[in-house]
């Protein structure tokens, strides 16, 4: 008896260890990477990163303003589209999700994650620049609502399906019609969960640079409006990388500790948005 | 709690909404624009800015952007806004008229200029070099004829100290390190211009690889881009790949010098490049449209080649049509000078008088934009 | 659906609709219209996804159509890729598309799962916050950065440290055999696992958090050690909830394209060393698409898409076998 104890002790102690083992691998490229970036990049940030429009080469100054900007709004549009549907179509797969066609909107989501990015902007491109005859930020706009979408949806159900039947039956015995009880209970306590589906996907959305490159196109000036074409980090960080110029380089990789530094803070906002006390688990 | 919350929620949305067209201010509410754009944003009484789109070849863009910047100093109110997405976008963009001009590292083909609506014209704006990189470390000046060139390529010579190779540099203690093939993965007007002299030298390459921007080589390792050749160049010795001029020099890769046609090895500096384009200068045919590879001369570096900007011959936007008009004529007169400081080369000035003939052929609404000079 | 849902669902269905009752009047009968819209609306969204999908395979394909034609089955199952002959064939990028996304859930897979589970269930509470921001982190990275990462630290270090030592330890086995030059397969599907890592790790951590405390509790009551606890109570119930993390994470693999490009070296070859260079689908497009000219290449290239579609279709399908295969257990929800 003592030593199937002991032996279960092992296990545990072999297991955690075992997990604590993955944490310090994941940190090895972590730090390497985040470590890198912030290296190259830091020597790079200054005010004028945030509020000049980019200089040709040669000439020092200029910085990514408009860019920033131009991502901020362009995340702006895709969350209008993506979040919507997303969690929409999270709350029907997770609420009404038994019929043949939850069955197709789930598998459909799940092809939509594999298909490349570029892939997406071409098929925007097909639709919306071509009929408008230009670029312009709405197009990019719904080729990363598009990229986001299945995240959101997939992430959304599966956080939903986790909520206890208890919280609904609870609702539905006080006599709150079921769509109340989703909308209210369900939906508010999955709320963390959500966050964090829709922070990965606008993460994704903010660094892709495909999807922009036939919709958005990319821009010298300050964002006027929407249907022309606006500038965006990763498209500048993407052409100042390129280039032969170490000018360039240092702007591009500032440019990218600013994309990740938006990123971090547009995260933070979304859990102090969606923070909820530890109960219940 | 919550309503601090739902506040916030609803500042986020109209924060993201604020980018609803508003024409009317482009560069108030948003941090402080740079003098330059305030002038441009608000000029006291003349017409609006006009706004012309480019897209296409990234070989050119630093030239194109300095250009673009400089030219706004001159005529405050014309806003070109170039965008490299590569010669193949720049020629599908302007086909579909999506921008108002294209521009192009290898010349459109017969069967591309059959899509458009209308007649493009050519116009070359400047030229570049395509040169043969390396990274033997404590090794310059390696010398390569275009036979050695091609069998490194094909993979017929395997490593550096292969007496072909030693039969050009008598005076460098090359290893015998096995050679480590770099070429572009992506589609290009580099690999064009690269694949182009390698086929017009050598009649087996033409008829085992061919030319074009995407070319099946025969051995080697795909990077994608200039940069990232030159950065698997830099990183990875006894290796050797073709990139353009500008990346060799702003990233310390050593680089060959070229036996041209006349027999002479021939460094990619600016001179022989330009000497490249006069040479051939006279025999251009009238739609500008020219390989100037493995070109006449004894200066002449033989990996050269221009870039081109696709214009519509009419144009419908008389207005439009008149600045780019006259930007384009600035480019390849006053423009120029602005060249060399970034690794690019001039336009002969026989070339010149060409493109002027172009430029002049420019029409919207049956008159031509630019008075005669 | 649980038995007490069913039940008050019935009861609803049953009951007589009462006249002159509005529609916010919580009498059963009336209950139904509300339900019914909202039922209606979501699924209204969540056709959106399917439409879209739908809408692209369809676009895709009439661009495939000449290549189509021209190439039919073979394109798939040959290995000539040269565009100035106009001839392709896709099956080297088919397998360096799935070699290098199995490759990269093989790698990342588990340590997410252990990241998940460390920060779900053991980290103490001054760790768990920052270290999950750290992993989402990585997530905001752009590609085109990860890919210059990649040239510069990442494949000269496999090419000088571990692929040596991988090729002197077990080169017997043809899977590192060939000359090590840090760009190949191996970077490649190094570089997707780290990309897909925190978003198999985030949604598995927070799939694990929501399971409530009770069953905790009960495992642990009847004298289950910590990971016993995570394996009876915690795990059977996320299971779901990791599968579509692993399906997100695939999918991202699947479509990546700028950081893969980058290391992957580029070299339609099918090679079973892991040193040797490959490519894979969306790399090729990604590659080839901005430069195309000519009507058959830039068939052959949305033909490429409609491929990879077709792949992540197929994977997808086995994927699902696979989990409905491992058998699900009861869970918190509705899992």
């Amino acid at each position: 008896m003592a030593s199937a104890y002991k032996r279960r002790r092992a296990l545990d102690v072999l297991a955690r260890g075992a997990c604590i083992g993955a944490v310090l691998l994941a940190l090895v490229p972590l730090v390497s990477v985040i470590g890198y970036v912030t290296a190259k990049g830091i020597g790079g940030l200054s005010f004028d990163l945030f509020t000049k429009l980019p200089a040709p080469v040669g000439e020092t100054g200029g910085g990514f303003g408009n860019a920033l900007l131009g991502t901020l709004m362009l995340v702006g549009l895709a969350c209008s589209v993506g979040i919507p549907i997303g969690v929409l179509s999270g709350v029907y797969l997770s609420e009404f999700g038994h019929s043949r066609f939850a069955k197709l909107v789930r598998f459909s989501a799940d092809v939509m994650a594999g298909v490349p990015s570029i892939a997406i902007g071409i098929f925007v491109y097909t639709l919306v620049v071509l009929s408008m005859r230009r670029f312009s930020a709405l197009a990019g706009g719904i080729a990363l609502g598009i990229l986001m979408l299945p995240t959101i949806t997939r992430t959304t159900e599966e956080l939903l399906k986790l909520v206890p039947d208890a919280l609904r039956e609870a609702g539905l015995a006080l006599g709150i019609p079921k769509w109340r009880v989703i909308l209210r209970v369900v939906l508010r306590t999955g709320a963390p969960g959500i966050a964090t589906g829709i922070m990965l996907a606008v993460a994704r959305a903010a660094g892709e640079t495909a999807p922009l490159l036939f919709t958005s196109f990319n821009s010298r000036f300050w964002p006027t409006s929407l249907d022309k074409p606006i500038a965006s980090l990763p498209i500048q960080i993407f052409t100042y990388a390129v280039s032969p110029y170490e000018d360039w380089h240092r702007q591009a990789w500032a440019a990218a500790l600013l994309l990740m530094g938006t990123v971090l803070v547009l995260n933070i906002a979304a859990r102090m948005l969606t923070y909820q006390k530890d109960s219940g688990r | 709690m919550k309503n601090t919350r739902n506040l916030l929620v609803f500042m986020t949305l109209a924060l993201g909404c604020s980018g609803a067209p508003t024409p009317a201010e482009p560069a108030e509410g948003t941090p402080a624009p740079s003098p330059k754009e305030m002038a441009a944003a608000a000029p006291p009484e003349a017409p609006s800015n006009i706004a012309i789109e480019g897209a296409g070849a990234t070989f050119p863009f630093p030239l194109y952007s300095k250009w673009v910047a400089e030219y706004q100093k001159i005529d405050p109110r014309v806003r070109i806004n170039y965008q490299s997405i590569g010669s193949g976008g720049g020629v599908r963009q302007i086909t579909e008229r999506t921008v108002d001009f294209g521009a192009s590292d290898a010349p459109m083909s017969d069967e591309e200029l059959q899509k458009p609506k209308g007649k493009l014209l050519h116009i070359p704006t400047t030229l570049g070099a395509v040169v043969v990189s390396y990274n033997l470390p404590g090794i310059v000046g390696l010398k390569l004829s275009p036979a050695v060139i091609v069998s490194i390529f094909s993979g017929d010579i395997k490593t550096w100290n292969d007496r072909k190779i030693k039969a050009d540099n008598a005076d460098l203690k090359l290893p015998a390190d096995p050679i480590a093939v770099t070429y572009r993965s992506d589609g290009s007007g580099t690999t064009a211009v690269f694949t182009q002299y390698l086929s017009k030298i050598s009649p087996a390459w033409n008829e085992k690889v061919g030319a074009g921007k995407s070319v099946k080589f025969p051995v080697g390792l795909g990077a994608k881009g200039n940069e990232g050749v030159a950065g698997q160049l830099k990183t990875t010795p006894g290796s050797i790949g073709y990139i353009e001029l500008a990346y060799a020099k702003q990233t310390g890769l050593a680089y060959a010098s070229v036996k041209n046609q006349a027999g002479k090895f021939v460094e990619p500096a600016l001179e022989g490049i330009t000497a490249a384009a006069s040479s051939v200068a006279n025999n251009m045919p009238d739609d500008l449209r020219m390989s100037i590879v493995d070109a006449p001369g004894d200066a002449a570096y033989p990996i050269s080649a221009f870039t081109y900007v696709l214009v519509y011959d009419v144009q419908t936007d008389a207005t439009k049509g008149k600045a780019l008009a006259e930007f384009l004529w600035w480019a390849v007169h006053e423009g120029q000078a602005q060249g060399p400081a970034l690794n690019y080369a001039t336009l002969p000035p026989e070339l010149v008088a060409r493109v002027e003939q172009k430029l002049h052929s420019l029409t919207a609404g049956g008159q031509p934009l630019l008075s005669a000079k | 659906m649980s038995p007490a849902e069913q039940l008050i669902q019935t009861s609803t269905e049953r009951a007589p609709r009462t006249p002159s009752s509005g529609f916010r009047l919580r009498i059963v009968g009336e209950v139904n219209l509300g339900d019914r819209i909202f039922r209606i609306v979501t699924a209204t969204f969540a056709s959106g996804a399917v439409l879209t999908l739908a809408a692209m395979a369809i676009q895709m394909t009439r661009a495939s159509a000449l290549s189509l034609k021209r190439f039919g089955l073979s394109y798939a199952f040959t290995s000539n890729w040269d565009p100035v002959r106009d001839a392709y064939g896709a099956l080297p990028f088919v397998y360096g598309t799935v070699v290098s996304s199995l490759l990269a859930l093989l790698i990342a897979v588990p340590i997410a799962i252990g990241v998940a589970i460390y920060l779900a269930e053991l980290a103490p509470g001054f760790i768990r916050r920052p270290l999950g921001f750290l992993v989402e982190l990585l997530a905001a990275i752009p590609s085109v950065v990860y890919g210059l990462w990649g040239i510069f630290l990442l494949a000269p270090w496999l090419r000088d440290s571990v692929q040596p030592a991988l090729a002197k330890g077990l080169g017997f086995l043809p899977l590192f055999k060939g000359v090590p030059r840090g760009f190949g397969m191996l970077a490649g599907g190094l570089i997707l696992a780290i990309m897909i890592l925190p978003t198999i790790a985030s949604v598995a951590r927070d799939v694990m958090r929501a399971i409530p405390n009770t069953f905790r509790e009960a495992a642990l009551a009847l004298g289950a050690t910590r990971w016993e606890t995570v394996r009876t109570a915690v795990l059977p119930s996320a299971r779901s909830g990791i599968a579509s993390a692993i399906v997100l994470g695939l999918g991202r693999a699947l479509g990546e394209t700028m950081a893969v490009t980058m290391v992957i070296g580029n070299r339609g070859e099918i090679s079973s060393s892991l040193f040797a260079p490959s490519a894979t689908m969306a790399s090729v497009i990604a590659n080839e698409y901005t430069e195309a000219s000519g009507d058959l290449y830039l068939s052959a290239l949305s033909e490429l898409g409609l491929l990879l579609f077709a792949v992540t279709i197929v994977l997808n399908i086995l994927a699902r076998l696979l989990v409905s295969r491992m058998g699900r257990m009861p869970g918190a929800g509705r899992a």
